[in-house]
């Protein structure tokens, strides 16, 4: 059976098209890809019904999907870079009004130095924002995220954005499987909020919250986030039944662990790159699908029993740590016997990670070395 | 697990070549992938884009670094170190020039896909004459699938004549027997 090779940006805007949205904001230039660039084709030429806004800013292109979403209808954008940063202010706003917007995230490096490249920067320095923030490694994982996404945002009252690798994975060519329109209307039910704004039935959304109210939206905030965990691994499995494919338990997935004594802990497509490593090298991956709600638990869980594990991340805390590095410490803090934690900040602005490179970390994890080093 | 190295300049479509090999590396019922050596890239400087295709599913994201196939599209480029950069003693070179390129220890399939291009397109952009050359040459991927790909990505009067490029390159050349 002949393979459909598209790139995986474009895989992306398909999977968004079959999810239809009604309304997408974007900021038509760069740092934009052909995520939005491929649905403000589908739309001119009548491949889905709905309405593309041509923003002056990706500050004003998530206040139009604030807008868009409250009136009761889905709503979607695509960003990057400094068009995420930009978007900071009001990605609070979103999550706060418990709106179920969805946005795709092809993560590039911030400026300065300017870069185009790619690293991870960009979508963890969104991590306090109250949005759920989910990783995927390839174009099948990106496509079939992306329509969970939808389910995902939708059953949690909860905005969700979907982060692929820019370039190393958006500007690929690779097959992905799609699915039908019908397929997708099964899976993803029509969007129905129970509150939106209508004329005839007035309501106040994001209004003031006082000192008396805040810290409980805050804590509610907190608690939907956590317990979006159920929500991200019923959508896994349902997925799995329906489709076929499934991404670990949607947080995170564990490959090559039985009998191991040391594991790499990494995010995004980079993971790809150490599966061809593992088994030669005798090493577990966890790769960490969810950002946020963090998967603690289920990370603690994964890595019981092992001597060493080591995090490799494209994302550094400017004057503290990886921030998936300093996380998994702590995730890991409670257990019994503790592994020895080494971090690794490798591929930022887009330098390349190569077999030598992973075959290093890998060697260093299982020497049990412990702190921080950067690959250069 | 074959890796495939494209070497262009900007505007001739190095990176269009290695997104329709790993195309019509999908349409034979492989496994592949096509991507670029990412770059601000401008029209005439050096670009080089990347083909991996294997009968598994290939995971990999780094660029490739030990190409087994180097595929020149600008004979120009040939004597640039990164050109020559990670070939082994067995790789494979596709390569536009009019006559053998010196330089290289290695097997050398030429073929000049300038005249041919200028000749049916009237513009010097090679890059499908370089893929009928590569099919014929490497029997890696085949014909019916470098033309099914072109259709899929050019469509209408330029899909039609870069599919009459890549045919006459693909016959014009000698395989390997």
């Amino acid at each position: 059976m002949a393979k459909n090779v598209v790139e995986v940006a474009a895989a992306v805007a398909e999977a968004v098209k079959l999810c239809e949205p009604k309304i997408i904001p974007v900021y038509p230039i760069t740092p934009q890809t052909h995520v939005s660039e491929t649905l403000a084709k589908m739309l001119a030429d009548g491949e889905f019904d709905g309405e593309m806004i041509k923003v002056e800013s990706e500050q004003s292109a998530m206040a139009a999907c604030i807008g868009a979403q409250a009136t009761g209808v889905r709503a979607y954008t695509a960003t990057s870079s400094q068009g995420i940063a930009l978007m900071h202010e009001i990605l609070y706003i979103a999550a706060g009004m418990r709106l179920p917007i969805v946005m795709t995230v092809v993560n590039r490096s911030l400026s300065a130095p300017l870069s185009i490249w790619n690293d991870q920067q960009d979508s963890f320095s969104q991590r306090d924002t109250g949005w759920i923030q989910i990783h995927v490694e390839d174009g099948q994982e990106a496509f079939d995220t992306q329509i969970q996404a939808f389910r995902i945002a939708e059953e949690t009252n909860l905005p969700v954005m979907i982060c692929l690798d820019g370039f190393v994975l958006s500007h690929v060519f690779e097959p992905v499987r799609f699915l039908t329109k019908e397929q997708v209307k099964k899976f993803l039910p029509d969007y129905k909020p129970e509150v939106s704004l209508n004329p005839s039935k007035p309501v106040s959304m994001g209004t003031l919250g006082t000192p008396e109210y805040y810290i409980q939206f805050r804590k509610q905030l907190q608690d939907a986030i956590k317990k979006s965990k159920e929500t991200i691994t019923k959508v896994n499995r349902e997925f799995a039944s329906a489709f076929g494919r499934s991404y670990g338990n949607g947080l995170i997935e564990t490959v090559n662990m039985k009998g191991k004594k040391s594991a790499l802990i990494t995010i995004g497509s980079v993971a790809g790159t150490a599966r061809e490593l593992i088994e030669k090298e005798s090493i577990g991956l966890i790769k960490v699908k969810s950002l946020r709600p963090f998967p603690g638990e289920e990370l603690a869980k994964a890595c019981e029993g092992l001597e060493s594990v080591g995090v490799l991340e494209k994302d550094i805390s400017l004057g503290g740590n990886g921030a998936l590095y300093d996380e998994v410490k702590a995730a890991l803090y409670n257990l019994e016997k503790r592994p020895n934690v080494s971090g690794f900040i490798a591929g930022i602005g887009g330098r390349d990670i190569s077999l030598n490179d992973m075959e290093m970390v890998i060697k260093k994890i299982k020497s049990g070395k412990e702190g921080t080093e950067w690959v250069l | 697990m074959i890796e495939i190295r494209f070497h262009g300049r900007g505007g001739q479509g190095a990176v269009t070549a290695a997104a329709l090999l790993a195309k019509a590396a999908g349409y034979d019922n492989k496994f592949s992938q096509g991507f670029p050596a990412f770059g601000v890239e401008r029209r005439g400087a050096p670009v080089k884009a990347f083909t991996r295709i294997y009968d598994q599913p290939i995971t990999i994201r780094s660029q490739v670094y030990k190409p087994d196939y180097i595929v020149i599209l600008d004979p120009s480029l040939a004597g640039l170190p990164e050109v020559k950069e990670g070939l082994k003693p067995e790789s494979v070179i596709v390569i536009n020039a009019k006559e053998v390129n010196p330089g290289f220890e290695q097997k050398t399939h030429f073929y000049d896909a300038t005249s041919l291009a200028l000749k049916i397109l009237g513009r010097d952009i090679v890059n499908t004459a370089m893929l009928g050359v590569f099919a014929k040459a490497t029997k890696l991927v085949s014909m019916e699938s470098v033309q099914r790909a072109i259709d899929d990505t050019f469509g209408g009067k330029v899909g039609e004549l870069n599919k009459d490029l890549v045919k006459q390159a693909y016959d014009e050349t000698k395989g390997d027997e």
